[in-house]
């Protein structure tokens, strides 16, 4: 067999130590990792299993009213915690469109923030892969790339980031907690993704070692939770990723939009944040030109990157759809089917 | 194999005869609490593990394999090359009959499709086997792939399906298109499908001298055992194949697969057990698969509304070096009245793996495209889809004038119909909105399939106890032929289940055919049957020549037999049971055989199928394109229903299929390398429980006094058919866009802009 290292560090310190060596990889539910593992794209020579650290599995209520997220918290936990998702509903909603109920009950939150892109060219060793294979080209450029990116690619990669828990987050000015080897530090979710550019091996700004511990939700985050919703495009009703997905927060104001939050999925190698849109709403009344001229501010850089020029339109309308979703209000339950657009509530705008 | 653990003690209550009970599956608590052995859960004493290696080049030869690399690896015990491969009694590349196809055994360094095995490492492992199978880093003479049915010169093949014409004409087709009023002109493409049944192909193979044991699952043990008699030339009697469950077949495990016969070439060569099971990815080119296929459809029609001229031709694809053509124009054959009907076939030679049969092969591939451009001849017309479809209903097989032996079809549609309630469906598209303001639509399709007969064989035994055993090789895939074949033993024998048992699933039991062709329940059930009452006579033979019997001098044709007795039919007080009767004649058991065959008379005067409507409804998100099938009704005539229950199940189960034929399923294929990209559970997309919303299955009355004497036609297969239509049509109902190339998707409905 590939034989390598495993080793279960007892505390934070001693998995970044652990994990600092070349070819280190941190293991925590490794329903990503141990797929990458099986196909041969990922063959680290060393796991860090990380799953034995006590207290990374707590969701605990901040002094100033935010929320930190233990990095071991499992999907589905966190989507369930009452308190959670009546802060944040449409990151819980997001959570539990993701994946399947298997996998959301072993995934954890710091994995999801670090799922690699679903690419098939990424996960097969056989065709070229920039991420894979730095300067060995990019066989999706000219392959099947219906549901590559259109938004911030470069020629070296059109990969798309899958998660959909990310798109509320980043919607939200999530940060995420890091241990390295010189110490604690948190930066933006937002700062943790990078774009391809020329180095599409380099995915996040994580150095070698570093360990997402927590993630936090800021407390002025939660006051979208009335008017905030995930919406994602996908193939089946269950169990796959976005063709494209959108979440949308607004603070309403005496019938006004006091100021918009809005991020894409599906469309880039990061998720995706549209300042411009958000800007674009403030103030204003909600309606269908409004939302309309923000899906276009969203989507004005975009660019098909082979056979997925519709993912563009597709994607416009979602923003329209997911504002107006959010306009007309989060619903008091969390929706049978989270995030389809079967799952809108009667009020929600479905006329073409 | 008996299946020995499950309970003979059956908590079902009977009414009157098994056949017609809705028991639930004998071996459905095995299944749930993870008793049942399937084949790669056994692991005899001294068994290692073997992993294919397969190409990563659709065409091209292998240059190099580092096997010093894998032999070195710890746990690896040899590396099978096409260098060392044990020799065979038979070129795997020889076809001495239509049912024999080539497999790829390490012959030669040639590679002719993606995910083709090149060798094979055994080792002590399975991760031992898997790492020695990537160290082989093999080094490749590619050659350009050819790709897609544009990818190579067209031709008309010899022959489609199981050795049917390629093309078949029936009056004059262009003069009927000529006269009509309405035309339609349509082409639809189909994607390649890939088999993905919960377990893969998997062997545990054990080798004793000249005699093998092998743990498989199989559709068809006898076809097999042959097979494997063949390439290592051994008598059949030497082989034993075992094959109690199958994690599901759906015609890819009917012809024992060339990974298969790999594992056995393993066992030979390290000269101990071996298990091979083929990981998620390879079954996606050895094992068969269903072609893409374009097929343009031109359909006349006259001032009232009834066909004038129906022509169908289909493109397919087929490997380059063997002959299987997916006979897609075929079903225009049997389902709607035309006074010209054309069907044809051409086809392409690619470099992908022998596409074969997958449920429904041909019908359900040809039943999206023809059950769309009815609709559309419909639509053109002005006429409600399910009015136009029983204007042209077909009184008698439309290719062959031939009566049908039954057909319930009208009873179909009425029923069907009711129970949806399609009278309220609004004729013309884009009417129906529901309270969110999603579209919806409504369309219909007609499913059919043949109703075939194989050959089998069965032995039935009364035992001494006046109980009964019934012994045939016959095959569960997971549709319930351990339950349902059990009913008609019992029927057969005239005793409650609880007094039979049953045996199945292994290959030294009588042949009982294979499952496919959705004829399993039809052939081999009629074997069980006829061996039941052949065991009868021999025990009424008995009772009615002895004098110290009641029955004596009743004759066979005074007799009757029922709940474990003969009982006089003028006189039922006259009786005697099973266990007396042999008792006196000092007999331990006495057993009967039985056999099955199609009627040759019966088939050359009726045109034999079952048939069947389903309506669905779908919604569609008019800005997004999301579309879901929210509500499907099936009303099928399939012959005598030997399990209501299991029965459903085929039918809910092709359903299911059909949507995700409309909706899901596609083969995503590099267009360069010819490369399937999503060769895994996550991106190969069939319908998940959240697709289904609801459906149901109406079991229509229908007696056939032809097909067999059982009255039973198959329910397998014919649930794909129609369905995808169905589902394609209220697709159209419901967006006024006319989607031709499958599965649809979202963006292919999506409102323009503006």
């Amino acid at each position: 067999m590939n034989t390598f290292d495993y080793v279960r560090p007892s505390t934070v310190p001693d998995a970044v130590a652990a994990a600092a060596a070349p070819g280190s990889a941190y293991l925590a539910s490794g329903t990503n990792l141990l797929d990458l593992m099986k196909v041969g794209v990922a063959r680290p020579d060393r796991l860090v299993d990380i799953t034995h650290i006590a207290g990374l599995d707590r969701i605990e209520r901040l002094p100033d009213g935010g929320l930190r997220i233990g990095a071991l918290v499992r999907n589905a936990d966190l989507a369930h915690d009452p308190d959670f998702a009546r802060s944040y509903p449409a990151v819980a909603e997001a959570l539990l469109s993701g994946a399947s109920a298997q996998l959301r009950n072993a995934a954890t939150i710091g994995g999801n923030l670090l799922q690699r892109p679903r690419c098939a060219y990424f996960y097969d060793p056989f065709s070229a892969c920039n991420k894979r294979a730095p300067g060995s080209g990019c066989d999706a450029l000219h392959g099947e790339n219906r549901l590559h990116a259109v938004l911030g690619w470069s020629p070296s990669c059109i990969a798309v980031h899958p998660s959909d828990f990310c798109v509320p987050l980043i919607a939200l000015d999530a940060f995420v907690e890091i241990e390295g080897r010189n110490g604690r530090r948190e930066i933006s979710l937002d700062a943790l993704h990078l774009l391809p550019g020329d180095t599409p091996e380099r995915e996040t700004a994580l150095e070698p070692g570093d360990l997402i511990v927590a993630l936090r939700l800021p407390a002025r985050a939660a006051v979208f939770a009335g008017h905030a919703r995930y919406l994602k495009l996908r193939e089946r009703t269950s169990y796959a990723f976005a063709v494209v997905s959108a979440a949308a927060a607004l603070e309403m104001e005496d019938g006004a939009i006091r100021q918009a939050r809005l991020a894409l999925g599906g469309v880039a190698a990061k998720p995706w944040r549209a300042r411009a849109a958000e800007e674009s709403l403030a103030g204003e009344r909600p309606g269908e030109a409004i939302f309309r001229r923000a899906a276009e501010a969203a989507l004005a850089d975009a660019k098909p990157s082979g056979d997925n020029a519709f993912k563009i339109e597709l994607a416009r309308r979602i923003v329209v759809r997911a504002l107006a979703l959010a306009a007309a209000g989060t619903p008091a339950r969390l929706p049978a089917l989270p995030g389809s657009p079967f799952s809108s509530a009667p009020g929600a705008l479905h006329d073409a | 194999m008996t299946l020995e653990i499950l309970p003979q003690a059956s908590p079902h209550i009977r009414h009157g005869s098994n056949i017609g009970q809705p028991l639930t599956r004998r071996d459905g608590v095995l299944k749930v609490t993870g008793r049942a052995r399937y084949a790669a859960d056994n692991h005899p004493p001294g068994m290692l593990y073997a992993v294919l290696a397969v190409s990563s080049i659709a065409r091209g030869r292998v240059k190099s394999l580092n096997v010093e690399a894998a032999k070195s690896h710890k746990g690896v015990v040899d590396v099978m090359t096409s260098v060392n491969r044990p020799k065979l009694a038979q070129d795997p590349d020889e076809k001495s009959n239509p049912f024999m196809f080539r497999l790829d055994l390490l012959q030669n360094d040639r590679v002719r499709y993606a995910n083709q095995p090149i060798a094979v490492v055994i080792a002590e492992s399975l991760e031992a086997a898997t790492e020695g199978a990537a160290l082989l880093a093999p080094q490749y003479e590619a050659e350009p792939a050819r790709v897609g049915l544009d990818g190579a010169e067209s031709f008309v093949p010899p022959g489609v399906g199981v050795g049917g014409p390629a093309e078949i004409r029936k009056g004059d087709v262009e003069a009927g298109l000529d006269a009509a009023t309405k035309r339609i002109d349509a082409t639809y493409e189909t994607p390649s499908q890939y088999h993905n049944a919960m377990e893969p192909h998997a062997i545990v193979a054990a080798w004793d001298g000249d005699r093998l044991s092998i743990d498989t699952p199989s559709q068809g043990l006898a076809m097999a055992r042959g097979r494997i008699a063949g390439l290592f030339g051994l008598s059949p009697e030497n082989i034993h194949i075992r094959s109690p469950f199958l994690g599901g077949g759906f015609g890819s495990k009917g012809l024992i697969s060339g990974p298969q016969i790999l594992g056995v070439l393993a066992a030979k060569l390290v000269g101990r057990p071996v298990k091979l099971v083929l990981r998620r990815d390879q079954m996606y080119g050895p094992v068969g698969h269903r072609p893409p296929t374009r097929q343009r459809l031109r359909i006349g029609v006259d001032g009232e509304g009834r066909l004038t001229a129906l022509d169908h031709r289909a493109k397919t694809a087929s490997s380059t070096f063997d002959d299987f053509f997916e006979a897609a124009a075929d079903i225009s054959h049997t389902l709607y009245a035309s006074p010209a009907i054309a069907t044809s076939h051409e086809a392409v030679r690619i470099d992908i793996g022998t596409p074969l049969f997958m449920r429904a092969p041909g019908e359900a591939t040809g039943s999206i495209a023809l059950e769309s451009a009815i609709d559309e001849a419909a639509a053109a017309c002005g006429l409600d889809p399910l009015a136009f479809r029983v204007r042209n209903y077909a009184e008698v097989e439309p290719i062959s004038g031939k009566p049908f032996s039954s057909k319930a079809l009208r009873e179909c549609y009425a029923q069907g119909a009711e129970r949806f309630g399609w009278a309220r469906r609004p004729l013309a598209p884009r009417q129906m909105r529901d309270k969110d303001g999603f579209l919806v639509g409504w369309g219909v399709g007609t499913a059919t399939f043949p109703a075939l007969m194989f050959h089998a064989e069965a032995r039935a035994i009364i035992r001494r106890d006046g109980t009964g055993l019934v012994e045939s090789g016959a095959h569960d895939m997971g549709q319930g032929a351990w339950t349902a074949l059990a009913q008609i033993a019992a029927d057969g024998l005239a005793l409650d289940l609880d007094q039979i048992e049953f045996r199945a699933g292994s290959s030294d039991l009588p042949d009982a055919g294979i499952a496919g062709g959705s004829a399993h329940t039809a052939t081999a059930g009629m074997a069980i049957h006829s061996a039941g009452a052949d065991a009868i006579a021999k025990l009424a033979e008995l009772a009615t020549r002895d004098e110290r019997s009641p029955l004596y001098g009743a004759g066979n044709a005074g007799l009757v037999a029922r709940n474990g007795r003969l009982r006089r039919r003028d006189d039922e007080s006259r009786s005697e049971s099973y266990a007396e009767i042999l008792a006196r004649a000092g007999l331990g058991e006495i057993e009967g055989r039985g056999a099955s065959a199609a009627d040759p008379a019966a088939q050359s005067t009726y045109a034999m199928h079952a048939h069947g409507a389903v309506f669905a409804e779908v919604k569609v998100d008019p800005d997004l394109g999301q579309i879901r099938a929210t509500r499907l009704v099936g009303a099928f005539a399939a012959g005598r229903v030997i399990n209501p229950r299991l029965v459903r199940s085929q039918y809910h189960g092709g359903m299911i299929w059909g949507v995700s034929f409309a909706l899901n399923e596609q083969a995503i294929i590099d267009r360069r390398s010819g490369r399937v990209m999503n060769a895994d559970l996550a991106e190969y997309h069939v319908p998940v429980n959240a697709d289904i919303v609801s459906i149901e299955a109406l079991l229509v009355h229908e007696d056939d006094p032809y097909v067999n004497a059982l009255g039973v036609k198959g329910v397998g297969e014919i649930g794909v058919t129609g369905a995808a239509g169905a589902v394609a049509n209220a697709v159209w109902h419901a967006t006024g866009m006319r989607v031709r190339r499958f599965p649809i998707k979202l963006e292919d409905v999506l409102t323009p802009a503006g």
